[in-house]
């Protein structure tokens, strides 16, 4: 009986910190809704740009496995020239595999990859454009340059072709949508964090004159505190929770539309990496609500 | 049970609001603390209630040090002490149980314990029927009844009042005070700021003045007067 307080978390607490909590939420109501607005703002921006990054960094990877040379020959070459250029690419050392794609192969090709889409090419079939190629991967990716240079000095072929500048590109991107969506991200945190700790604070202002009756019949600091630490993380809960909903239902339609409509890109969607990140946008929510909390008890709320 | 040995304070902003003051309070004590606004009074007892910590001395409570205690421990102390206000100090929105049950609350009491508590300390302090009352809707002494049955609900060692009867008629303050003398017999010791001369005058307990941050007077069943 003695040290029961301290120990003690029996079910009648629990039940009090939950009503004080939302007692204070409803009291608080227009503070509160704010509050929840910028932490789903934030948590959208989060989740957004952190699919947007590991899109990005899924078609890189995959443009840049594919790394490989193409040789466009030109027109006039025939099939005894096609054999002698094969020669002359196999006598280069850092060459490990070369495939011919005839014309009609590249057409096919294409027109798979656009799947249902694929009517758009319709008018090609007559009067093929695309030239003889042959595709050529390296034995490393750094080997590219110099070979495709190489290739070039080639009689018969009309252009040398590699997808390096694209990779190079496309990090380039990933790299500033990560920054710029950091520092966004960090700004709206903070207007967060802020606006969470003005209604704890605001919270602990209209209960002032209860905070000292529980002072003077002995509550301990936790028991005082953590109502209002309760309140802070159902606000950063339920920003991240409508955060998740709009992120989800969003990037849902979105590959609904990408399918129909880019057929070639292939969205992330193994459910692990999804659930990571939405994941992440509620740990950053609660967190968020936490520390809001935890700022205006420390500053306003002395026990 | 209440040491306080040479002890001074003086706030932050230079007043000084006790002086080498030294007091003793036993067991089951009913002491009375008089003497005029700024004495000290207040102070003295935020010194027990550790509210303030002294400038100088040191208090023991119950044969512990309160200087020394951790802070995590000070809820600890306080819940040991029952304290009484002038204006009652209910939570508005909670009925008179309520306001009683809250005391146990937040002292982790099971709410099977609390529910056998409530009651029974309600019909002590003379409320049995009117434990599901709002403060608004009771007189003043019955509010003040609601302030002792929270303040005795968890046991206390001692009660300190502030001037409970400070707000209340004559009549009803001599109810109050019938009420505090049946919780010192039952062994609560009782320390109790007041003004009301006819009271203090009337009952013949110890009667410890105080002026100018010292005691002046120091009188077992003594009176109340105007220190020269």
């Amino acid at each position: 009986m003695k040290r029961a307080g301290c120990t003690a978390v029996n079910l009648n607490s629990i039940k009090y910190f939950f009503k004080e909590a939302f007692t204070s939420l409803v009291r608080n109501s227009w503070l509160s809704v704010s509050s929840i607005g910028i932490v789903t703002v934030s948590l959208i921006i989060l989740g957004a740009s952190l699919l947007l990054v590991v899109n990005a960094e899924k078609l890189a990877q995959s443009v840049e496995s594919s790394v490989e040379i193409t040789a466009f020959l030109k027109e006039d070459v025939g099939k005894v020239e096609r054999d002698r250029i094969k020669d002359k690419i196999k006598e280069n050392s850092a060459v490990s595999t070369i495939e011919f794609i005839s014309k009609e192969q590249a057409l096919k090709d294409m027109k798979q990859s656009f799947g249902e889409r694929s009517d758009i090419l319709e008018s090609l079939e007559d009067s093929n454009p695309l030239p003889d190629a042959f595709r050529i991967k390296t034995k490393t990716a750094e080997a590219v340059p110099a070979a495709a240079r190489a290739l070039e000095k080639i009689n018969g072929i009309e252009q040398v072709r590699y997808g390096q500048g694209v990779v190079e590109k496309l990090l380039n991107v990933t790299k500033w949508v990560r920054l710029a969506s950091i520092v966004t991200l960090g700004l709206l945190t903070l207007a967060a964090v802020f606006l969470i700790a003005t209604t704890i604070r605001m919270s602990v202002f209209a209960r002032r004159r209860e905070i000292g009756i529980m002072k003077v019949l002995g509550a301990t600091n936790w028991f005082v505190r953590f109502p209002f630490m309760l309140e802070g993380i159902v606000l950063g809960l339920t920003g991240g929770l409508l955060a998740i909903l709009v992120v989800d239902l969003g990037y849902l339609s979105l590959m609904q539309k990408v399918k129909v409509s880019l057929p070639f890109i292939q969205l992330v969607n193994e459910s692990q990496v999804i659930l990571s990140i939405l994941g992440s946008m509620i740990g950053l929510g609660i967190f968020i609500g936490a520390l809001g909390s935890w700022f205006s008890l420390r500053r306003f709320l002395k026990v | 049970m209440i040491q306080l040995y040479n002890v001074s304070k003086v706030y932050e902003n230079g007043v000084k609001a006790v002086s080498d003051l030294s007091l003793h309070i036993k067991k089951g004590e009913f002491a009375f603390l008089v003497g005029p606004s700024g004495a000290g009074k207040s102070t003295l007892i935020k010194l027990i209630f550790r509210e303030e910590l002294p400038t100088r001395g040191q208090v023991m409570f119950n044969g512990k040090n309160i200087l020394r205690m951790k802070p995590r421990e000070v809820p600890h102390l306080r819940r040991k002490i029952g304290m009484v206000f002038q204006d009652f100090r209910l939570l508005p929105q909670k009925t008179a149980a309520e306001n009683v049950a809250f005391a146990l609350e937040i002292t982790g009491t099971s709410s099977r314990e609390i529910k056998r508590l409530v009651p029974a300390v309600l019909e002590q302090v003379g409320l049995k029927d009117k434990g599901d009352l709002l403060p608004a809707q009771m007189s003043g002494g019955e509010q003040q009844r609601v302030g002792i049955a929270r303040a005795i609900v968890n046991n206390p060692l001692i009660i300190i009042a502030d001037e409970p009867t400070g707000n209340l008629d004559p009549d009803t303050s001599w109810e109050i005070m019938n009420l505090f003398q049946d919780i010192n017999r039952r062994g609560t010791t009782i320390l109790m700021v007041t003004h009301a001369s006819d009271i203090v005058n009337t009952m013949k307990k110890r009667v410890i003045a105080l002026q100018n941050g010292g005691i002046v007077r120091d009188e077992e069943s003594g009176v109340y007067r105007r220190e020269p």
